[in-house]
């Protein structure tokens, strides 16, 4: 709850700063503080939930240990891609704090969607993750592939929030009530004879509009063209701090809700993951792009993070937090290698290693943890949710299916790694790298291979 | 306590070179891998003298997933394989010493986290490490052969790692399955084998081929194979060395740790099928092998029917023919890495792959000559060389063995050793045999690094050769 109401104060307290201080470095350095404090609100939610147990607040918000301990999770990678990104993100335009704010006011919107037990909430939490994105997208005035990505992702998304609304209109036509905790809510998921077309309609509903949320085939075709156009310093924020919180609200709502009912859905959600493995990873072989192909990638991730959805049981539970966390880092790590790029296609990365030792070795950690290769925090997180599709018994090929899509993932990751070492070549770097940020990117990919060893350290 | 340190000095010892300066690298390797080999010899020391010492360690890993950091050196085939992991590294890198590759932290480095990569793979005793080891011995090889050798490096190896990615996921997927069905959820090997005996015998026929392939890719088995030939010929030597004397192992290695205890009644059902495959590889690599011009690819196709022939003598079933697998794992480990060297010193001398440029060497080389000689009849297990035993027996084995087709097998299988013959026999007379050509009228004999490694070579087939029993000894009382 308190990290809820920080964030929303930080938003505030960013804009303001803006107006106060005069150098951009002090407005950087005060967003820092902001995620710091973050994290200590989120610690502290945690401490709560775990001395007192899980909170209740107003049949509105419900924290448990889960969501609280996705809460810390989330608050750390965000304090990483602040750290990482601040000099980025305050040069995309003119007005450095307010971009800050809008990263508040999107976690703001992270933690009441984990953290919902109403489905009010929940649609109030897609808005406000939504909105501050959609200007995001656009936060590049002057580029018009800023603004096109901008527009598409406002119009489409504002799509899916209709649907999403629909959908949540007529849950509650069948139960007559918003909140997923009670009873009413919970009599009309208890078998799949019983349940209403009404109820059946919602669902899908949902379903369709967390999945364009969460970049899943068939609803993933605005991915690429807004991941691409939006200013580099915030793509790696969309596509992975804000998309991996719109899975834990999806499986929230699904486990426990409709978690009896799951032959409704399960199928449909079979159907979303082999749809986006493999639109996503075959795309992904075909572009020129290392930042387009990191959109199509960050679709097939999504693939295998819906595998968590599909199975639920305590494994998809712990997989969804491993995942979220390992490819979160994984990608900010690619992503801030990308953005001092002067060219962003494959040639342009040719025999980086030989002038960016660091860059070229912290990426190539990164990219070895999202193709799943062990040892790193990748593998785990795979693992973990194809584990747990095993462990629930039912269409095992779908997971034969996804390590295959797995292996042609490797494909494209490693073009980039055989670029930077093996081709010659000259890339230029546009921006120089500072030895701050090559320790944060060192440690950002220590962390990666800690969590490739001891997985344990964050799964509950 | 100490087998550990067998994973962790060539690691520690891989990550420290990487960051020094390159004079000081080529004696750091050399260092560590004796270190290494010290270490291993100690192990086997306490193997072969009950109460002496301690060879398993285990410590929980990932509790929650029964998984725990098991390693273990507790029956001859475990053995072996770590001992001709400890034994090739420093060979090669004393083998390297005239021949210093290019950024030398950085091939040092890598090679000795291949070789950590190799122990974790034979001494692991629980299957989630085991995978972990697998795919961590390829990602250093991986690098080495891409950045070290011919001009078509890079396709060919990244072919080589995508088909041994595809088949160690599957691997993994059919592990995960068996890991859901043991009671106490354990990855631990001995909780791997008694599910796998219960497990029906509908479920052991597919769990059978997605272990299988990720094995058969590995050693390779044909059809299969298709990487093996470019990538041994395209990759630097010294990586040869690694792949073809270690890394094919593993694939042997896993199906007789990993696939036989824990699929037995899959693999009895799909016996016939291996066997087959495995003696088509033998007779076609042979054929490939009569034609080729390009020594490399010579020995990649010899590797292939040797290879294919021990996947048979596996699958036979019988005692006395997985015996002759683990020894000749272990010589042909030996044998390979001989003529690999050999290979090296011709390329460095004549900067050619090329038979057709070689010949007549044997006038101006007589050190030279005599090695290349006594390792090629070895690996065509001329009897008093280390190769017959192990061929011997898995004859034996393929012959007892209580397939329907045994005699033909064993017939065909027959056919490959001649062929083994003729090839080799042409590849000494091709390269040390004619007469002498300008471009190699200026080969010069082994230099004293080279002697030192062949010497070592040459006494460990010969002394095998003549004294088995300390192989038999080995493989006798536990596999």
């Amino acid at each position: 709850m308190s990290a809820i109401v920080i964030s929303a104060l930080l938003g505030v307290v960013m804009m303001l700063s803006g107006l106060i201080l005069k150098k951009s470095t002090q407005v950087q350095w005060i967003a820092v503080l902001g995620a710091v404090l973050l994290l200590a609100a989120s610690i502290f939610d945690h401490q709560l939930v775990v001395s007192k147990g899980t909170q209740s607040y107003y049949g509105m918000l419900e924290l448990n240990s889960y969501t609280a301990w996705f809460n810390v999770l989330i608050s750390f990678c965000v304090m990483m891609y602040i750290l990482i990104f601040r000099k980025s993100i305050a040069t995309v335009g003119r007005s450095d704090a307010e971009y800050f704010a809008l990263i508040f006011f999107v976690m703001c919107g992270v933690y009441l969607l984990s953290t919902y037990s109403n489905l009010l909430i929940l649609f109030i939490g897609i808005e406000v993750l939504s909105i501050p994105q959609y200007i995001m997208a656009g936060s590049d005035k002057e580029s018009l592939k800023s603004n096109e990505a901008s527009l598409k992702y406002f119009l489409l998304g504002s799509f899916s929030t209709g649907i999403l609304l629909m959908g949540i209109t007529l849950l509650y036509g069948a139960t007559g009530s918003f909140d997923i905790l009670s009873s009413k809510f919970a009599d009309q998921f208890v078998q799949v004879s019983s349940l209403s077309s009404l109820s059946f309609i919602g669902i899908i509903l949902l379903i369709v509009s967390f999945g364009f949320k969460a970049s899943s085939a068939p609803f993933h075709l605005w991915t690429p063209d807004v991941y691409d156009g939006t200013p580099t310093a915030f793509t790696p924020f969309m596509a992975t701090i804000a998309k991996v919180s719109i899975f834990l609200a999806f499986i929230r709502l699904f486990h426990f809700s409709f978690g009896n009912v799951s032959e409704a859905w399960q199928f449909t959600i079979a159907i979303m993951i082999i749809l986006t493995l493999l639109l996503g990873n075959v795309t992904a072989v075909y572009q020129q792009s290392v930042k387009r192909m990191m959109a199509y990638s960050s679709i097939a991730q999504a693939g295998f993070m819906l595998f968590a959805i599909f199975s639920f049981n305590a494994t998809s539970w712990q997989g969804i937090m491993l995942y979220s966390v390992t490819y979160t880092l994984a990608s900010i790590g690619v992503f801030a290698v990308i953005i001092k790029m002067k060219d962003y296609t494959y040639e342009g990365f040719n025999g980086l290693a030989k002038k960016e030792p660091v860059l070229a070795l912290t990426a190539t950690i990164c990219l070895l943890s999202l193709a799943g290769i062990p040892l790193t925090g990748g593998f785990f997180a795979k693992y973990f949710v194809l584990s747990a599709t095993v462990e629930q018994g039912k269409m095992i090929w779908l997971v034969v299916f996804a390590v295959l899509m797995a292996a042609i993932s490797a494909y494209y990751y490693f073009r980039v790694i055989m670029s930077m070492y093996f081709k010659q070549g000259d890339a230029e770097v546009s921006i120089e790298t500072t030895s701050l940020e090559k320790a944060l990117l060192i440690i950002n990919a220590a962390i990666i291979i800690l969590l490739g060893i001891l997985p344990g350290l964050i799964i509950l | 306590m100490l087998i550990v340190l067998l994973i962790l000095v060539p690691f520690l010892a891989g990550l420290a070179a990487m960051a020094m300066p390159s004079s000081k690298v080529h004696i750091h390797a050399i260092g560590a891998s004796v270190l290494t080999l010290v270490l291993g010899s100690v192990c086997y020391y306490y193997f072969t003298h009950p109460g002496m010492g301690e060879t398993t360690f285990s410590y929980p890993w990932i509790e929650k997933l029964g998984a725990s950091f098991s390693v273990a050196m507790d029956d001859g085939l475990t053995v072996l394989m770590v001992m001709l992991t400890a034994l090739a590294f420093p060979l090669i890198f004393i083998s390297l010493l005239n021949k210093i590759p290019d950024r030398p932290s950085t091939f040092f480095g890598l090679m000795l986290m291949a070789q950590a990569g190799l122990m974790g793979v034979f001494l692991a005793k629980d299957a989630l490490l085991f995978y972990l080891f697998w795919e961590v011995a390829l990602i250093p090889v991986y690098f080495l052969s891409s950045m070290y050798g011919g001009p078509r490096r890079i396709p060919v190896t990244f072919k080589f790692f995508v088909y041994t990615f595809v088949g160690s996921l599957i691997m993994l997927v059919s592990m995960i399955y068996i890991y859901q069905q043991t009671p106490i959820h354990s990855f631990s090997w001995s909780s791997f084998v008694s599910v796998g005996q219960s497990l029906p015998s509908n479920q052991q026929n597919w769990l059978f081929w997605m272990m299988f392939v990720a094995f058969a890719i590995k050693m390779p088995v044909f059809p299969f194979h298709t990487w093996q030939p470019d990538a041994y010929e395209q990759s630097a030597t010294p990586v040869t060395i690694v792949l073809s004397a270690l890394m094919v192992k593993m694939g042997l290695f896993a199906v007789v740790r990993w696939l036989l205890p824990v699929i037995p009644l899959g693999s009895m059902h799909w016996m016939n099928i291996v066997m087959l495959l495995s003696i088509i590889g033998v007779v076609y690599a042979s054929f490939m092998a009569l034609v080729q011009t390009n020594i490399k690819r010579l020995i990649a196709y010899s590797s292939i029917a040797h290879i294919g022939l021990m996947c048979a003598a596996i699958f036979s079933h019988q005692i006395i023919g997985m015996q002759g697998v683990a020894i000749q794992m272990f010589n042909h480990g030996i044998n390979i890495l001989g003529l690999w060297i050999l290979v090296s010193i011709i390329e460095h001398r004549l900067n050619t792959q090329d038979m057709r440029e070689m010949g007549g060497v044997a006038k101006i080389a007589p050190a030279f000559t005599i090695a290349l000689v006594l390792i090629s009849l070895a690996n065509i297990a001329l009897p008093l060389t280390n190769g017959f035993i192990g061929e011997f027996m898995m004859f034996n084995g393929l012959f007892n063995s209580v397939s329907p087709y045994r005699t033909v097998f064993t017939v065909v299988a027959g056919l490959g050793i001649i062929l083994a013959a003729v090839y080799t026999l042409g590849m000494i007379q091709k390269v040390a045999y004619g007469e002498l050509k300008t471009s190699t009228s200026s080969f010069k004999d082994l230099s004293k690094n080279e002697w030192v490694v062949l010497i070592i070579v040459m006494f460990i087939i010969l002394w095998l050769g003549f004294y088995p029993s300390v192989l038999m000894k080995l493989v006798d009382v536990n596999l």
